[in-house]
């Protein structure tokens, strides 16, 4: 993690270029008025977590999206490499019995 | 349009990493930031993403000139709203740029200092409230034009932006058009301001597009690597033969003799706009050039000490949470 | 004065007080330091226009001469202004336009607290809309001041100018006159003197996390609420805000 391209945990690193002191970068979850479980809606820059939770309440929840805000700062967050797809997906794309529609009920059984 | 002007590398890379990332693109897979990409691709896409993203932070002053002189409250609300969603669009832009291996502050500073350009419209002036109608009915129309096809570009984070910005887009030109109604359907004095807009923005509208690719090598490369999804010309034809008739709606006249509807090919015949002028806005001879890159650059210098001073303070209160611990 | 001539003044102090700081604030767009506060002064902006949109309008109800929140705000003369001095003065620089902000802030969230619970409903619901947004004003603008004055060296000289430079207009925000007697006397809204140690206790705090000294002086400018005596920020604002509806009467946007 030293270089600063590092803070962004997709970008891959250039270890030639001098560090910036910017605002470091946030990535933001939010979870909505009828929504189970946050999700990520974007990134920002913020100085610190507590301006950066309300920087995405700004930016993010402009036409009221979110009751509730989470923010990473974005180096932190330890990520799959996306070449790595095939062995953590593919297992699981063979149990189709996992998702509810594997299964056909009839339509006089109702709602389930 | 915003990708107008764009130079694709030529690669001298692995010929079965191309193939194989070719394929990718072909099947439709997205393009994530981590993968393996052509140099060009990630060149390309780091100075279209920018280029669109300052367009955005630009294209807020030439609206942003008439929200002190909104007639109405809730017109001024509405605009200040548009301008918003403008800055907040560009923020995005700016963080799907940041996956490929730029921050925002260095890009920001090729913006300032000339190294990378933004859409040429934004060079034009503000010059009636009837403006702000021409904008959103034609600018915003023309920009849309170019965005919805590219909520379907290769890039992974560039695709995802987009798809956000088009969804908060939607207002934006419908509200430009009901400026233009109530301005054409409004006094003598207003009607000749709409007519007036027309007249001035149409030909930069057209512009947008980018001169046509028809010879363009670079063209082709961007549209296999699905950064760029049509040609300039399909998207200027389809724009022609969207908005005239939005015209006659309003009974405003698109400024062109040439102008009229070909059964043949089921399109409007039109004029092609003056290209030595779109090059001599891009070289920077536009009517506002020096004013909008003086305005980002003021902005930028001024706000260094706020910058500077809240990330200070962070670092402070972070330090002292430590020593206190 | 009677007691919708009482009513009437108030709601164009409210309504004016928001309109102009919103105009203030919305100057800001395009222009900030950084994007995210770009969209965030925006938001402030839009949440004062809103606010306008509901004190005036309610103005024109009580008046009952069929003006409308748009006749108020864009026809009426800078006498006619009811705003706070401190409202009309100039952004100045980012710091400027915090420090302003928060100091009306502080203020504004304490008075529609109270005006939630107003003797007449409109005005209970107004507030009650406006103070949930309000509070928000408050803890962003406090944290940047916040922020700033204890951040660089530069930053915190900036703060301190600006305290220094605005404190003077802050006093003007908690003076009584007939007018706020009577709204008192109505139950619709206390008298700003009842906010001020509430206030007082919040800048203090706010401005020592800051490491900012508050001047030693409780001189006060007046001359804005009355409509007596306003800046001359003022008829340069209005000159563009209501340019439209001055060089084209009667016409419809």
């Amino acid at each position: 993690m030293s270089s600063p391209n590092a803070a962004y945990p997709d970008t891959p690193d250039q270890a030639t270029k001098p560090k910036r002191h910017e605002w470091p970068l946030w990535e933001v979850f939010i979870r909505g008025q009828h929504g189970m479980s946050h999700r990520h809606v974007g990134s920002l820059h913020a100085p610190d977590a507590d301006m950066a939770v309300k920087n995405a309440r700004d930016v993010y929840t402009r036409r009221n999206e979110g009751v509730s805000i989470w923010v990473v700062e974005a180096r932190h967050i330890a990520a799959s490499s996306p070449s790595d797809k095939g062995p953590l997906y593919e297992p699981s794309e063979s149990k189709v019995y996992r998702h509810p529609t594997f299964f056909d009920i009839p339509e006089e059984v109702g709602a389930m | 349009m915003y990708a107008q002007m764009i130079k694709s590398e030529a690669t001298q890379e692995d010929p079965e990493k191309l193939a194989a990332f070719q394929a990718r693109i072909d099947a439709g897979e997205k393009i994530e930031p981590k993968d393996w990409m052509p140099l060009g691709y990630r060149k390309t896409l780091i100075r279209q993403i920018g280029q669109h993203a300052h367009s955005e932070i630009v294209g807020q002053l030439p609206e942003g000139n008439w929200i002190t002189r909104a007639p109405t409250l809730e017109r001024k609300a509405i605009l200040l709203a548009k301008v918003q969603d403008e800055a907040g669009h560009g923020l995005y832009l700016y963080c799907a740029a940041e996956t490929l291996g730029v921050t925002r502050d260095e890009i920001t500073e090729m913006l300032l200092d000339g190294r990378m350009k933004y859409s040429s419209i934004f060079n034009y002036p503000t010059l009636t409230w009837a403006d702000m109608g021409a904008v959103g009915w034609l600018v915003d129309g023309a920009a849309i034009m170019n965005q919805v096809p590219l909520q379907r570009t290769s890039f992974g984070p560039y695709s995802r932006a987009m798809i956000r910005i088009c969804k908060e887009e939607s207002f934006h030109q419908r509200q430009g058009y009901d400026i233009m109604m109530k301005m054409a359907s409004g006094t003598p004095a207003q009607k000749k301001m709409a007519q007036d807009a027309l007249n001035r923005f149409w030909y930069p509208s057209l512009m947008m597009f980018g001169p046509s690719d028809k010879e363009s090598v670079h063209s082709e490369q961007s549209m296999a690597w699905k950064i760029k999804m049509n040609t300039n010309d399909e998207l200027r034809q389809k724009f022609v033969d969207q908005t005239v008739p939005q015209a006659e709606y309003l009974g405003l006249t698109v400024p062109d003799e040439n102008l009229k509807w070909n059964e043949e090919t089921g399109h409007y015949d039109f004029s092609q706009p003056d290209w030595s002028e779109f090059f001599d806005v891009l070289k920077g001879n536009g009517p506002c050039n020096r004013e909008r890159l003086a305005a980002r650059n003021k902005a930028w210098d001024d706000g260094k000490w706020v910058r500077d001073g809240l990330l200070a303070h962070a670092e402070k209160k972070a330090a002292r949470k430590v020593a206190a611990e | 004065m009677t007691r919708d001539m009482a009513f009437f003044e108030f709601l164009c102090r409210m309504g004016d007080n928001t309109l102009v700081l919103g105009h203030r604030v919305s100057e800001w767009c395009g222009h900030a330091p950084v994007l995210e506060e770009d969209i965030a002064l925006a938001n402030t902006a839009l949440d004062l226009i809103g606010q306008t949109q509901m004190w005036l309008g309610l103005a024109g109800e009580v008046e009952g001469e069929g003006r409308s929140a748009d006749d108020l705000a864009m026809l009426r003369d800078a006498w006619d202004f009811r705003n706070v001095l401190l409202a009309e003065q100039p952004n100045g620089d980012f710091g400027q336009t915090m420090m302003r902000q928060y100091l009306f802030d502080q203020a504004h969230v304490l008075l529609l607290q109270k005006l939630a619970g107003s003797s007449d409903e409109r005005v209970a619901g107004i507030a009650a809309k406006a103070v949930k947004e309000v509070a928000y004003h408050v803890e962003r603008s406090r944290d940047t001041v916040i922020g700033l004055g204890d951040g660089t060296s530069e930053s915190h000289r900036r703060m301190q100018a600006a305290l220094d430079l605005l404190w003077p207009y802050a006093g003007e925000m908690f003076t009584d006159d007939e007018v706020s007697g009577i709204m008192a006397g109505e139950g619709i809204a206390p008298e700003p003197s009842s906010l001020r140690a509430a206030w007082d206790a919040a800048v203090q705090e706010t401005m020592s996390e800051a490491t900012l000294v508050i001047p030693d002086s409780d001189f006060a400018h007046a001359g804005g609420k009355t409509g007596f005596r306003h800046s001359e920020h003022l008829g340069h604002m209005l000159t563009q805000m209501q340019w439209l509806q001055r060089a084209y009467p009667g016409a419809r946007w």
